[in-house]
């Protein structure tokens, strides 16, 4: 690999902005916002210098290593602080540095009357910096520092309105069910250096072929744990709905187009396990297939726009999880998703965050309507976003979902039926939760109370918008042109040949679209004949109530989980004061031969004490002289 | 030159200085006990830029007859160990007395008094870690109880003397069993070849399986109790929460690691065949431990006894890692003795600000302090993070080889010590939401932000925290040597790549 002096400087920029910023706290508070913006677009921009030379190299002249210094090195176990800029990596870096300058240039109006505006832009450079060390580490163990980063800075924004409550004990939950996962990354990592005796992403990679599957299995589903976690896919999905009480901007960025991805990341990373272990693959693509229709089904039901745009990102990561788990031929058409979704989903999220801005801070989409005719742009470039996740030609999902719903019946058997089909139902329900979503917000009659005076939102904060627009309207058709993505990835994953197909491309496109008008359809007969209702109905069936609580989830982790673990702390608090603590007392007592309690003797009987003490350490003495003679 | 020696003389003069002072003048006594404090520490520094990393024989040896006729020597040396663990004491001791610069007022007795007992302390724990004769090491393992009894009884809250008693007792059974078996290796060393406490020469003894066994008990139940180890230990959530914020530091940070270090220098390099036989059972307790001890953390409601409950976890950890038998397992768990110092300093200190602020240690007294106070409220988060071993902080690093090195021998105590980050996790974050976050709790909003002298107190810590989660290596080629050094003495290899075949 060749060697690169500059890779740090990616992250640098952002991690000292966000150090300036903390440390210099409200001094910072007049540029502090423009210096974070400026660093984040320094870092895309050198991101864009470092695409260029390797565009000027061979292929496997690509991929750029930095080692940086010594990390741990203990015995056999030498991790360095090393960077690695890859084919696959650079995309990510794009895609972070990209979205997220955007972000940075959105929020700064976005969050012009918030007086801790500094803090949530050191905590958005924090981000950048840890979420790029993650797609830069050149080991497992770099990636867990980045993996974590990502997590704390989370838990900052998710909870950066912490003096309430709720927001509060949402960004928690996030934190925790995330270190579930993390539990699970730890684990593969233990696993690769017992078995192979390194943590390196080349290092496994070459030692994967000698080690056994059994390990491999074992490194795979732990490191599909770690992406459960972090990417919030069945069983670890419940945290990311909370984590919309983070500023909007957090949640287009964090939770919809970049840490979210993370997990799929980790698999397409990964590659080398998954392909040699079946059974950790087939689990990689049960999760996506379970969390795609998981999130779709909450999708239906949720009155919160950004609790709906949550939803549906669960269900388009289930899309791309399926897709990795569909390796080797699927690995770039996950990634090609998740890029496309990069753009349409935080398009979206910037759209609801402009439409909450204008609307006096309501989420309720029931308390929306008609706001095409006050938020023209803002429509527009939601609506762009609405066509591209819909997967309609030719905006960007078409290109990217498409290739994920032909993959998953391509891969064969029942197997390829069953997740194709799943894949195309997946598609008509988003279709139809996003089209309520839709209509309920922009078209229709306005339900909303007469103090608020909706409003189109300033230039910095449409001007990404539309730039993401711009994305989610050519990105599909750019990565898929002449198979683009797909040849420049290709070096990263083993080809094994082409699949059999099971169904042409275009009888899945049709098919596709046939579910997509489906949905649409029936949004719009149940939306768009009747008046909506500004409350949302209570007598329903008892379906939609389940989906309402987003299928039972917090109910059943409380259950399960919660209230168990409370039981057995409070159980364990009492125990060690009663019986541990107890037998050691009652053990003094007899020893003391006294029936007073220690704290009636303590201090006027502490020679006593002693003279107790030395008793008993001339009978020890005496019972080890016997032994030892 | 005899570093050792001077460098235990120099806390000895200060409080001789201290004593010399009037009573009165509270200002120039802690200013003269802070200046022996950085004094020490500079001299520490000094003598460890002149360490033989790579050397694994003892180093700054010294040696002089004491007590000629029971063959007792006045007999000092360091390894890697000794020295990180005498960095770590003198580093800190500094850092506690100005961070508890007003701790010692409202004591049983005067604040010049409370400083004369912090430096004796700092003497102690130089030569503790230093001494090579076992009756020396001895001495001062029994005789640093006396301060701490009294910074607990004489200085602490709520009921302290029943704290500071209930500490004298658990340490004084465990230094009884511990004297029995000192005097039973002496009487065998006379029987083979001359009375003698030298701890090399003592290693080399000849003993049979069942008194070695018996003897190494011995000394394990004793460092069990110091470096608590459940079910023994009890005593330390009542003295933390007893204790002024400072004592808890040297308690937590620096006299229970006698206990850690206690059980490589004394318990392996004594009785090598003993501790294969007992480490099993040493694992699961280390384990037990790791768990109960966090999910008692999470069950708190008193500040103190939360953080007290966290390090009896994270010594789980460290004891787990000794046994281990590895040397990431080994290296990890020195580097962790010497990061849970600092990370416990920072969460008892900074919890210490937060309590004396509020007169009250109750967590659900606290509340929405991250508005009213910030630097505070930071400070308490970062400490919070080190402890539940974020990456990119100090602790992960040394948690993080515990895990991997136990994981390489005993995967099964890994996996559930592992475990115990999710709970870690919880025990941070459930106090740091209800201090810090929601709602200003009525009686809470005319709390005062952190003054220069604390954020002075602090800044150390949180650099040593910071740096050392990036750049570790410094310390560990100063461990990694003699940590290879003892495993190798007790006849180990690190298990080397299995390929997937068991």
């Amino acid at each position: 690999m060749m060697s690169s002096h500059s890779l740090v400087y990616l992250i640098a920029l952002p991690l000292a902005g966000a150090a300036i910023l903390l440390l210099a706290g409200r001094r910072s508070d007049k540029w502090g916002h423009l210096l974070a913006t400026g660093l984040s677009a320094s870092s895309f921009f050198l991101g864009l210098y470092q695409l260029s030379l390797m565009l000027s190299r061979s292929n496997e002249q690509r991929p750029v290593g930095q080692k940086l210094f010594e990390w741990i090195s203990v015995g056999t176990f030498n991790i360095d602080a090393g960077l690695m800029l890859d084919q696959l990596s650079i995309c990510f870096v794009l895609l972070i540095t990209g979205v997220g300058t955007l972000i940075h240039i959105y929020s700064i109006s976005y969050m012009s009357h918030d007086p801790d505006r500094r803090r949530f832009f050191a905590f958005l450079n924090l981000f950048i910096a840890a979420m790029l060390l993650l797609v830069l580490g050149d080991s497992y163990l770099n990636l867990y520092v980045g993996w974590e980063g990502v997590g704390l800075a989370s838990y900052l924004l998710i909870g950066f309105w912490n003096q309430k409550l709720a927001y509060a004990t949402a960004s928690k939950k996030a934190f925790v069910m995330n270190r579930i996962g993390d539990m699970g990354l730890s684990f593969a990592i233990m696993i690769a250096f017992a078995t192979m005796g390194t943590v390196s992403f080349t290092g496994v990679k070459a030692a994967a072929e000698h080690t056994s599957t059994a390990a491999l299995t074992a490194i795979g589903i732990m490191l599909l744990l770690a992406a459960t976690g972090k990417s919030a896919q069945f069983p670890l999905q419940a945290w990311l709905g909370d984590a919309m009480a983070g500023p909007t901007p957090v949640s287009a960025l964090i939770h919809a187009a970049t840490m979210v991805t993370a997990g799929v990341y980790l698999i397409t990373r990964s590659n080398f396990i998954f392909d040699a272990a079946p059974t950790a693959q087939l689990l990689v693509v049960i999760v996506g297939a379970i969390t795609l229709m998981f999130g779709a089904l909450i999708g239906t039901a949720k009155d919160d726009i950004k609790k709906a745009l949550a939803a549906s990102t669960m269900s388009q990561i289930g899309y791309m999880i399926l897709g990795a788990g569909l390796g080797p031929v699927g690995y770039a058409f996950a990634i090609m998703h998740l890029l496309t979704h990069g753009f349409f989903k935080a398009g979206m999220f910037l759209g609801a965050g402009s439409v909450i801005h204008g609307m006096n801070d309501e989420v309720n989409i029931r308390k929306y309507g008609a706001l095409r005719k006050f938020m023209p742009i803002t429509f527009a470039t939601f609506g762009f976003g609405y066509l591209a996740i819909l997967g309609v030609p030719p905006f960007a999902g078409f290109y990217s979902k498409d290739m994920i719903i032909e993959t998953a019946f391509n891969s064969g058997g029942i197997k390829g039926i069953i997740l194709g089909s799943v894949t195309l139902l997946g598609a008509g329900i988003t279709a139809f939760y996003m089209t309520r979503v839709m209509i309920l917000t922009f078209t229709g009659t306005s339900r909303w109370d007469e103090e608020v005076h909706p409003y189109e939102s300033p230039w910095l904060m449409w001007l990404p918008m539309a730039i993401l627009a711009v994305g989610s309207v050519t990105s599909g058709y750019l990565l898929s042109h002449g198979n683009a993505l797909v040849n420049w990835l290709s070096p990263l994953f083993e080809s094994h040949g082409e699949h059999d197909e099971f169904l042409p491309p275009m009888v899945v496109s049709g098919l596709a679209l046939a579910m997509v008008a489906i949905g649409v359809a029936i949004a719009f007969l149940k939306y768009s004949r009747s008046d909506v209702d500004a409350v949302a109905p209570s007598d329903v069936s008892i379906f939609t109530t389940i989906a309402r609580q987003d299928l039972m989830q917090d109910r059943f982790n409380e259950a399960v989980f919660m209230r168990p673990g409370q039981l057995l702390t409070s159980v364990l608090v009492k125990t060690d004061e009663a019986i541990i603590d107890g037998a050691v007392r009652g053990v003094g007592r007899a020893a003391m031969g006294t029936g007073a309690t220690l704290r009636g003797v303590q201090s006027g009987f502490v020679r006593s004490y002693a003279a107790l003490i030395l008793i008993g350490a001339v009978a020890l003495i005496a019972a080890i002289w016997v032994v030892v003679q | 030159m005899t570093w050792l020696t001077l460098l235990m003389a120099l806390p000895l003069a200060g409080s001789l200085a201290v004593a010399a002072l009037p009573k009165t003048n509270e200002k120039l006594v802690k200013q003269t006990a802070l200046a022996t404090t950085l004094i020490v520490m500079a001299a520490t520094i000094a003598m460890a830029l002149g360490f033989q990393r790579d050397n694994v024989e003892l180093q700054f040896v010294e040696k002089y007859s004491w007590i000629p006729f029971f063959g007792i020597n006045y007999a000092l040396g360091i390894d890697g160990l000794a020295l990180v663990l005498i960095l770590m004491s003198t580093i800190l001791a500094p850092v506690v007395v100005l961070a508890g610069w007003n701790e010692s007022h409202g004591g049983r007795w005067s604040v010049k008094t409370f400083y004369i007992l912090i430096l004796v302390l700092e003497t102690m724990m130089i030569g503790v870690f230093a001494a090579t004769d076992v009756f020396l090491f001895y001495v001062i393992f029994e005789a640093m109880l006396i301060p701490v009894y009294f910074l607990i009884g004489g200085y602490g809250t709520g009921e302290r003397s029943a704290a500071a008693v209930k500490f004298l007792i658990y340490s004084l059974f465990g230094g009884l069993l511990m004297l029995a078996s000192i005097i039973a290796l002496y009487v065998m060393s006379g029987a083979q070849g001359g009375h003698t406490f030298d701890l090399a020469a003592l290693s080399s003894l000849e003993m049979s399986s069942t008194t070695q066994d018996l003897l190494f008990l011995g000394f394990f139940i004793a460092f069990a109790i110091k470096a608590p180890l459940w079910p023994l230990h009890t005593w330390l959530p009542d003295a933390a929460e007893s204790a002024t914020p400072g004592t808890s530091v040297l308690l937590l940070g620096v006299l229970d690691k006698v206990g850690t270090f206690g059980m490589i220098r004394y318990c392996l390099t004594l009785f090598p065949e003993a501790s294969k036989t007992f480490t099993p059972m040493i694992l699961v307790l280390a384990v037990i431990s790791i768990i109960y001890g966090a999910i008692l953390a999470i069950g708190q409601r008193d500040l103190k006894r939360l953080i007290a409950f966290t390090s009896i976890s994270h010594f789980g950890f460290i004891t787990m890692g000794i046994f281990a038998m590895t040397s990431q397992g080994h290296s990890g768990a020195t580097l962790y003795m010497f990061n849970h110092a600092f990370s416990t300093a920072a969460l008892f200190l900074v919890g210490g600000w937060m309590i004396s602020r509020r007169g009250s240690s109750t967590i659900a007294d606290f509340g929405g302090l991250q508005r009213i106070t910030p630097v505070m409220a930071w400070m308490f988060f970062l400490a919070g993070m080190s402890s539940l071993a974020l990456p990119g902080l100090s602790s992960f690093v040394s948690e993080f080889l515990v895990l991997v090195g136990t994981f390489t021998r005993y995967p099964a105590h890994a996996v559930i010590a592992t475990c115990g980050i999710v709970l870690a996790a919880l025990y941070i974050l459930i106090p740091v939401q209800k201090a810090l976050h929601g709602p200003t709790t009525p009686g809470n909003e005319n709390l005062s932000d952190l003054n220069l002298r604390e954020k002075i107190a602090i800044a150390p810590v949180i650099a040593i925290i910071v740096v050392l989660g990036f750049y570790p290596s410094p310390l560990l080629k100063v461990i990694n040597p003699a940590a290879s050094h003892v495993i190798a003495q007790l006849g180990f290899n690190d298990p080397v790549p299995t390929n997937g075949s068991k």
